[in-house]
């Protein structure tokens, strides 16, 4: 057994950790949703409920909500119909070039975000790869420009850095599923096709939801690729709450604003855990 | 033909005349370089209990999994009645097995599991819950239909697997050692229900084990598998009264292996002389433990002329354990070395004894790899 002097000594550095660099922030965060800011650009503690009312009423930061919330959702979408059948096909029929396949797909992880983000840049611009290619077909005669500084661009570059994301969990839950239940299937009568709606999907569910979860909170959260390649039509909520600290200089409505996400957030994976312990069978 | 083949053919032939529900032919599997079957062939009767006997690495496995259509033979054919079976894919076949780890749907309900063949074959749903509860009363599990797998024992499991097989009716059902993961009284009761249900269901039954007690009680036929070749097919009491090869004598029941030398009707193996009808030259025969009698002290001490058909031989007691029926006693007779004799309640034997057996209990078999 260990000595409650080592239980103590362990137990405290992450507890402070978690105090100091998480609680702390929080609750300031939580504190400075409730004040205001004067004409003259200075934060007055004068408690009130203003910036929640203002989320409620200025279609602008909803819209922008809802935009994000739609471009989560589409990359989610994307990302598990581009992740599922490349795990699918790792887990169930790769074979010898498993290995190979599966650090392919790891490889991207290790480049810097803001190369990719970049490379999407030279691909959907107006003089880019792909306008390029297109106009050298005669598709088209002019470059097109919704490519880039679009929300279709913002869902193509986060598709691509978060396919792994999704990726993974699906084939971790893929490879848990015991072979001799797909052989039974296979046996009692069941068509490939029935033996994966009716087996395989149905124990992979776990590894789906948290890698939906991870596409659609890292998505929603994510304030480079708006940024990079979004233009003004994918401008999301974090880039509205980078601006409010910044430029803008309104930290109350940007606490407000994170505040709200963080809620939501949560939410959502105290949803999926739960989902997530439903599906998951011993 | 081989003298292996032609004692197959011969003995276990009587079972297999009448058309064979599943026929096997010069079935040959390697895995990359590694043969693993070398050319089997077997036909198995409808109705029969078939028991697969083999070490592990002998290739048992494989031959039911290339029943199954889990993997795919290099050469040969399997046949069910007319159709070719190694032709199609596993979901068409008229098989179904019973897994090692028994493979129950952990996402399914005791139920679902076992109308999981019965929905995949697309049976009118009216009839579903009335065959299901008939499987699940055959296995005693009827009151564990809405049960989660995750909450049964292995044994439940193990009913489970074997009520979701036979409700599909197959043609053959296939078993992959399938009591291996009990413990030995509850084997020892599956057994016995495994073998009352395959008269009641009169489905063929291709059972698997490494165990030769379990092939002996349960079956009709035994094939003994070794490295990839059958060594030889047979009822369970022909092959272990009749062992064609030295192999079967030594895996099916204990046995003593004597090599002899055999000149016009007598073999001789060290001390010991008897009658025999075999070819002259080098042979082994095989002689089981009980086959052997110890002579009483009273007859032993008078002299008599040697019988070459009951043949004695004389031999130091070098041990004897109690094995509750029969003791085992171990003797050393010099030239064969020691044998092995199970005699019923002989009392405590010491020093030099006389021993006896019937010359037809000697029986010759074949030694070396399977040809």
């Amino acid at each position: 057994m260990y000595s409650r002097a080592y239980k103590t000594a362990v137990t405290i550095p992450p507890l402070l950790w978690v105090t100091v660099f998480l609680f702390v922030p929080y609750a300031i965060l939580f504190c400075y949703s409730f004040w205001s800011v004067s004409s003259a650009q200075v934060i007055l503690h004068n408690w009130n409920l203003q910036n929640y009312l203002q989320l409620v009423h200025n279609p602008i930061y909803l819209q922008v909500l809802f935009r994000s919330m739609r471009i989560a959702a589409s990359v989610t979408v994307l990302a598990l119909l581009l992740g599922y059948p490349l795990a699918y096909y790792l887990s169930f029929h790769a074979a010898k070039r498993k290995d190979l396949l599966y650090q392919l797909v790891i490889i991207p992880l290790w480049a810097s975000y803001l190369v990719r983000g970049y490379a999407w840049k030279t691909i959907l611009g107006s003089d880019g790869v792909l306008n390029g290619f297109l106009q050298y077909l005669h598709i088209t005669h002019r470059p097109v420009e919704f490519f880039l500084y679009s929300p279709f661009a913002v869902i193509i570059t986060l598709t691509h850095i978060y396919t792994p994301f999704t990726l993974l969990p699906i084939y971790a839950s893929l490879e848990h599923i015991p072979r001799n239940l797909v052989e039974a299937s296979h046996d009692l009568g069941a068509s490939p096709w029935s033996t994966f709606r009716r087996v395989i999907l149905p124990l992979s569910l776990p590894g789906v939801l948290a890698g939906a979860t991870f596409a659609f909170v890292l998505t929603l959260g994510d304030f480079l690729a708006p940024l990079l390649v979004g233009g003004p039509s994918g401008i999301m909520i974090s880039n509205v709450v980078v601006s409010l600290f910044g430029a803008a200089y309104n930290w109350p409505l940007g606490a407000a604003i994170s505040f709200c996400m963080m809620l939501l957030v949560v939410t959502l994976l105290f949803i999926t855990e739960r989902l997530e312990k439903r599906l998951a069978v011993s | 033909m081989t003298e292996a083949a032609t004692r197959a053919s011969a003995s276990g032939g009587a079972a297999a005349t009448a058309t064979p529900i599943l026929s096997i032919r010069q079935v040959i599997k390697r895995f990359g370089q590694r043969p693993v079957l070398r050319g089997i062939t077997l036909d198995v009767a409808s109705g029969e209990f078939l028991t697969i006997l083999g070490e592990s690495g002998s290739g048992k496995t494989t031959l039911l999994r290339l029943i199954a259509g889990f993997e795919d033979l290099d050469s040969g054919e399997i046949w069910m009645g007319a159709e070719r079976l190694d032709r199609i894919p596993a979901h068409r076949r008229q098989v179904n097995t019973v897994f090692q780890s028994y493979a129950i749907f952990p996402h399914l309900s005791v139920f679902d599991n076992v109308a999981y063949g019965l929905r995949a074959k697309n049976t009118a749903p009216t009839e579903i819950p009335e065959r299901v509860t008939k499987a699940l009363a055959m296995v005693k599990m009827g009151e564990f239909a809405q049960a989660a797998p995750a909450k049964l024992s292995g044994g439940q499991q193990q009913r489970v697997a074997l009520a979701r097989a036979l409700v599909n009716r197959p043609r053959v059902l296939l078993l992959d050692e399938p009591l291996s993961a009990l413990d030995a009284n509850l084997r020892r009761q599956m057994q016995v229900e495994l073998k009352s249900l395959q008269r009641e269901v009169g489905i063929t039954f291709i059972f698997v084990t490494h165990d030769q007690e379990e092939a002996m009680a349960l079956s009709d036929r035994v094939a003994l598998l070794r490295a990839g070749l059958l060594e030889q097919v047979a009822p369970p009491r022909e092959i272990y009264g009749e062992p064609a090869t030295a192999y079967a004598a030594q895996f099916i029941g204990q046995t003593n292996l004597l090599r002899a030398e055999v000149r016009d009707g007598i073999a001789t193996a060290g001390s010991i002389v008897w009658r025999t009808f075999g070819a002259n030259g080098a042979a082994t025969y095989s002689l089981r433990p009980e086959c052997i009698r110890v002579v009483a002290e009273s007859e032993s001490a008078s002299p008599r002329s040697p019988d070459v058909t009951i043949p004695r031989f004389r031999g130091r007691i070098r041990n004897q354990s109690c094995g509750g029926a029969m003791d085992l006693i171990e003797i050393d007779c010099g030239a064969p070395s020691t044998i092995r004799a199970r005699i019923p309640s002989p009392g405590i034997l010491t020093g030099e004894r006389e021993f006896e057996f019937t010359a037809n209990d000697a029986v010759r078999v074949r030694e070396g790899e399977p040809e």
